[in-house]
């Protein structure tokens, strides 16, 4: 039965954080019951006050093929990472 | 005034233990992963619920015996739950069912009980009305689905509720306890919560495309312990196994 459900990837914002954060993957009828199930499945322990669900089949992914062209050329650009400043000890922690 | 209101909690206490053990009966075997964890975190809300009324029960009867005393220690005539809810749980169909026919009473008596003169009462049944609500959001939500969902589940849903609907009955039923909390501003008048839960019974079954037996016909004798079904019994003997052969047993 649970392989005619749809997947949905389950994304939780917690009370302390800034962005919802991907927990993991469920499966549910409808979006309504993936938010249930989330609930049920992801928040037992007061983990969430923001639920996101989104239907796997939906999300657009990168390929690992691909990973070459994609990310190799970032490698080499040092000069894009700003560790080359010096940071004042009273702006605190960045 | 106190012999009811131990009355009154043990039937409020003894509904969510019975119903709690019933739904926990799903733990590993429920049809998918995520109705188990669903079904387990019901049943964990009714059994802590539970352990808030048989407290309060045990406190008021006033002889020394613990709300585990309450839960392990008496015999099916002692318990004072709605036959609904000592039913077993069929199939699936048949659990949410059960469920939903609960959850949508629980709701509203939970929700009349949260303004109960009764500061303890008010309490519980003030943290006890956000977890049902929650329960019957889902039970509904999986009734509708359900019920109008393929041939076969609808099959199944039609056939839980007329095996279900004349156990619904017994909760809007008052009787001499009931009249005397009423009268003493701690209890709603459970006639007087029919309409408003007739009312969600009509919504979802309705959308559920389910149509609800047309007989007022209702089993009683759950809720005042006179005759229980032969199923509780049954549920006792798992429930209270440890208790009874190692009593007072901890770990």
């Amino acid at each position: 039965m649970s392989g005619e459900w749809p997947l949905w990837e389950i994304f939780i914002r917690g009370q302390h954080g800034m962005s919802h954060r991907h927990v993991g993957s469920l499966h549910a009828p409808d979006a309504e019951m993936a938010i249930k199930n989330a609930r049920d499945v992801y928040t037992r322990r007061n983990e969430g006050i923001s639920i996101w669900a989104v239907e796997a089949a939906q999300i657009a992914a990168s390929s690992p093929d691909e990973k070459g062209p994609l990310y190799e050329p970032s490698e080499s650009k040092i000069y894009r990472h700003p560790s080359f400043f010096d940071i004042p000890d009273d702006a605190g922690a960045m | 005034m106190s012999a009811d209101l131990f009355e009154f909690l043990c039937r409020m206490g003894d509904n969510a233990l019975v119903l709690g053990h019933r739904v926990s009966e799903w733990c590993g075997v429920a049809p998918v992963i995520e109705e188990d964890i669903a079904l387990a975190n019901t049943a964990l809300d009714l059994i802590g619920q539970a352990t808030l009324w048989l407290n309060y029960a045990a406190e008021v009867e006033g002889k020394g015996r613990s709300a585990d005393d309450l839960a392990m220690g008496r015999d099916v005539w002692d318990f004072r739950n709605l036959l609904l809810v000592e039913q077993p749980n069929g199939d699936f169909g048949q659990t949410i069912m059960r469920q939903f026919l609960f959850d949508a009473w629980h709701v509203d008596c939970l929700g009349a009980l949260a303004q109960s003169n009764d500061r303890r009462i008010a309490e519980i049944a003030g943290k006890a009305v956000k977890e049902a609500t929650y329960h019957l959001e889902r039970s509904s939500d999986t009734v509708i689905g359900l019920g109008d969902g393929t041939d076969e589940s609808h099959r199944r849903m039609q056939a839980a509720l007329d095996l279900l609907w004349p156990y619904a009955g017994e909760a809007f039923a008052p009787d001499a306890v009931d009249a005397a909390l009423l009268e003493a501003g701690i209890a709603p008048d459970p006639a007087r919560l029919q309409a408003t839960t007739f009312a969600t019974y009509d919504r979802v079954l309705g959308a559920a495309t389910l149509i609800r037996p047309d007989t007022e016909f209702a089993h009683r004798g759950g809720k005042t312990g006179a005759r229980h079904s032969e199923h509780l019994g049954h549920l006792l003997t798992t429930m209270q196994w440890l208790q009874r052969a190692y009593p007072g047993a901890t770990w």
